[in-house]
């Protein structure tokens, strides 16, 4: 397949996905580099969620042909749990609710549990404590949320901050935040693209799938690719972002088809 | 989607811990029902004739009844003819200290967990240790009797406490009560008793191991703990058997009863062998247990975790007798291969200002079937009488079932009773996000399911709480590992 450049951190080709028998993405290639930030957009049904699914190893997706390589290594035929301990971190669109599960448990075990698999010493009680309060007090989520159940009943800004303090914890290398902007007001949407922002680095590269291009206003991205029916059709700079937002999706839609 | 389900049922595969079998020389009666067996397990454990009498009754009334058909359960009929009423390690009898007791049946314990050296044992924790038919060993006797606390076995105390027993034997679970409680008042073995004099705090928790060794066996106890004005007492038992491919009775009767101001606390980790993953094999657990809250202000509370047997049916009740009394129940039931459990509990609220509180987990995972009973009555002098009552469900999988068949009775009008009960499911999204997070799957299923329980395993003394945990661990561990 393609040779990797040297500082590239995930590269997909010819990436092709059924669900359910029928295929969503149709041979999609796309190169991510270190640090870099790319977003994905695209009309609705048009593959994004199949492919952070995909790629984090959701069961029922499944691949008929081509890669993805992360760091070089074959991503596709790890486990899921196997994938998280290599870095590859998926902000949910919709985070589900562990009712009785401690959310500082649950980081706690997830934040163990990954540094287990990577060979590192696992945290004690005291030291993940400070950890969390700390990377909580970043991302501006209530410290009272910690001692609640994973989730439950909290607001969707409450969710979303949850998703990226996670994220803040596990440090991941490649981190995957989908529609993280859907169902923000525009004072909790500052606060979460503030805590994506903190969390850019040389050594960690995102992609941010989303409908509306005012998350980008926030987020500034280094590419953005328009997906549809299950490909990569545009890429571009932010420029991009604003044209759709300006025009739609028709006209690239007419153009690929075209 | 498949793929995820099959994971899960992979997951729920048993890994029973306990199935080893003791190579021990028995004294075995061969297997049948007659009043001769009866007048044979008498004279094994030398009972006065009274005690004979009260058997042979319990059997005449047996005779007449039938088994009762009402429970969420299916099985084939039970020979009664088939099973064996009697066995006792041989070397045993008359033990009066460790070192005559056989070293297999101390080895046996201790690969389960119990030392019944008082040097190695739990602290704080004393033990009577049940082997088939008979009570093997009692530890920590001289502190308890100490405080005037009396735990020995049941067949001991028959000969030794008369009064105690005449007074109290039967008299909450009566010989008449039900098929089971009439069969068992016939041929009880063994079991415990235990005896807390007024204003006694017992100095330490109690025990009883229950262990099934012998082929073609039926285990019939018979528990008896008596708390007297002002005192308390927390009490718990746990249950195994090795694995079999026929399946084995348990037939027990457990009575409690609580003097003004007393409290019983009786907790239970149930891990009779449940058979294999096609239903072979497995123990029938089918007990009656009931506690009478004979006293003003006094409380009784049933904690249970029920992970084993075939077939699990038991209703641990209270009578709430005395004006203000107390009753709680906290179960976890899990149903899992071709398990199947029909659990709950009765509140009879008869004094006034009574307070019951029922809190019901129930598991179902691969074919297991959990049914929650419960009955709440409210007598018609129960004035300001309360009960919470709340039955939870979680399935595992897809070919497991949840029923829950609550049963209110309310005769006073001024009366409040609340039933909650919600069913939930594991979900693949749940399960997905756990492993997103890094989590194994199983390390997921237990994190999810222990979360479920949190408000049961709370109740359980810390040592029992830590072990239930592991158990339900094990119970639901699968090939993986």
């Amino acid at each position: 397949m393609n040779q990797m450049k040297p500082n590239t951190m995930l590269s997909i080709n010819n990436l092709t996905v059924e669900v359910e028998g029928k295929t969503i993405l149709h041979g999609l290639d796309l190169e991510i580099g270190k640090g870099e930030i790319h977003a994905i957009m695209g009309p609705n049904g048009s593959g994004k969620s199949t492919l952070s699914h995909t790629l984090s190893g959701r069961d029922g997706y499944q691949v008929t042909a081509g890669e993805a390589l992360l760091d070089g290594e074959d991503l596709l035929s790890l486990e899921t749990e196997e994938r998280a301990h290599r870095g590859v971190f998926l902000a949910m669109q919709y985070p589900v609710e562990l009712p009785g599960v401690n959310n500082m448990t649950f980081m706690r075990e997830s934040l163990n549990a990954v540094r287990r698999a990577r060979g590192e010493e696992e945290l004690d009680a005291v030291s993940f404590i400070k950890l969390v309060r700390a990377k909580a007090a970043e991302v501006k989520l209530d410290p009272k949320l910690l001692k609640r159940d994973v989730n439950s009943g909290f607001s969707g800004g409450e969710k979303k901050r949850n998703e990226i303090l996670q994220m803040a914890l596990l440090e991941p290398q490649l981190a995957i935040l989908d529609e993280t902007d859907s169902g923000l007001d525009i004072d909790a949407l500052r606060i979460v693209a503030d805590g994506i922002n903190a969390l850019r680095s040389p050594d960690r590269s995102i992609i941010l799938i989303t409908h509306y291009q005012r998350l980008l206003d926030y987020i500034e991205p280094d590419f953005v690719h328009v997906l549809s029916e299950g490909r990569i059709v545009r890429s571009g700079d932010k420029q991009l972002a604003l044209k759709l937002e300006e025009q739609g999706y028709g006209w690239i839609t007419q153009e690929a088809a075209a | 989607m498949l793929a995820n389900e099959q994971t899960v049922e992979e997951l729920v595969q048993e890994s029973y811990q306990h199935g080893f079998v003791t190579d021990i020389e028995s004294d075995t009666l061969p297997p049948g029902l007659s009043e001769e067996t009866i007048r044979l397990i008498s004279a094994k454990k030398s009972e006065p004739s009274w005690m004979l009498e009260n058997r042979l009754k319990a059997y005449r009334r047996w005779l007449t009844m039938v088994d009762p058909e009402w429970a969420h359960v299916e099985y084939p009929e039970i020979d009664f003819q088939a099973i064996s009423y009697y066995s006792a390690p041989k070397q045993n009898q008359g033990a009066k200290s460790l070192d005559e007791i056989d070293p297999e049946l101390l080895d046996a314990y201790n690969k389960l967990g119990i030392p019944l050296d008082e040097q190695k044992a739990l602290s704080g924790i004393a033990v009577d240790a049940v082997f088939d038919s008979v009570s093997v060993a009692t530890t920590f006797r001289q502190n308890l009797a100490d405080a005037g606390v009396i735990f020995c076995p049941i067949s001991e105390a028959i000969r030794e406490h008369r009064e105690l027993i005449q007074q109290y034997l039967g008299s909450v679970v009566p010989y008449t009560d039900n098929f089971y409680a009439s069969l068992n008042a016939a041929v009880f073995t063994d079991g415990t008793f235990v005896y807390i004099p007024k204003g006694v705090k017992c100095p330490m928790e109690l025990s009883t191991y229950f262990r099934i060794n012998e082929a073609k066996t039926g285990q019939f106890e018979r528990t008896l703990i008596i708390a007297e004005a002002g005192s308390s007492v927390s009490y718990l038992e746990g249950c195994t058997a090795p694995m079999r491919d026929e399946n084995q009775l348990h037939a027990a009767v457990v009575e409690l009863i609580a003097m003004d101001d007393a409290s019983i606390k009786y907790s239970t980790v149930q891990n009779w062998y449940p058979g294999d993953e096609n239903g072979k094999g497995g123990i029938y657990n089918f007990v009656t247990k009931r506690g009478d809250c004979r006293g003003d202000r006094s409380r009784i509370s049933w904690t249970q975790v029920e992970t084993g047997s075939a077939i699990t049916w038991k209703y641990p009740s209270c009578i709430l007798r005395g004006d203000n009394s107390v009753g709680e129940f906290y179960s976890v039931a899990v149903a899992r291969g071709m398990q199947q459990a029909d659990t709950g509990t009765k509140m009879i609220h008869m004094g006034k200002n009574t307070r019951s509180t029922i809190v019901s987990k129930g598991i179902s995972a691969a074919r297991g079937q959990n049914t929650y009973r419960g009955l709440v009555r409210i007598g018609q002098n129960a004035e300001n009488a309360r009960n919470h009552s709340q039955c939870d469900s979680l399935l595992i999988g897809d070919k497991c079932g949840a029923h829950t068949f609550p049963y209110l009775e309310v005769r006073n009008p001024t009366a409040q009773v609340e039933h909650e009960a919600t069913t939930s499911k594991i979900s693949e999204d749940q399960l997905f996000y756990c492993r997103q997070r890094g989590l194994s799957e199983e390390n997921a299923v237990s994190m999810i399911v222990n979360g479920f329980c949190k408000e049961v395993f709370n109740e359980l003394p810390m040592e029992f709480a830590v072990e239930a945990q592991k158990l339900l661990n094990i119970t639901l561990e699968g090939a993986v590992g």
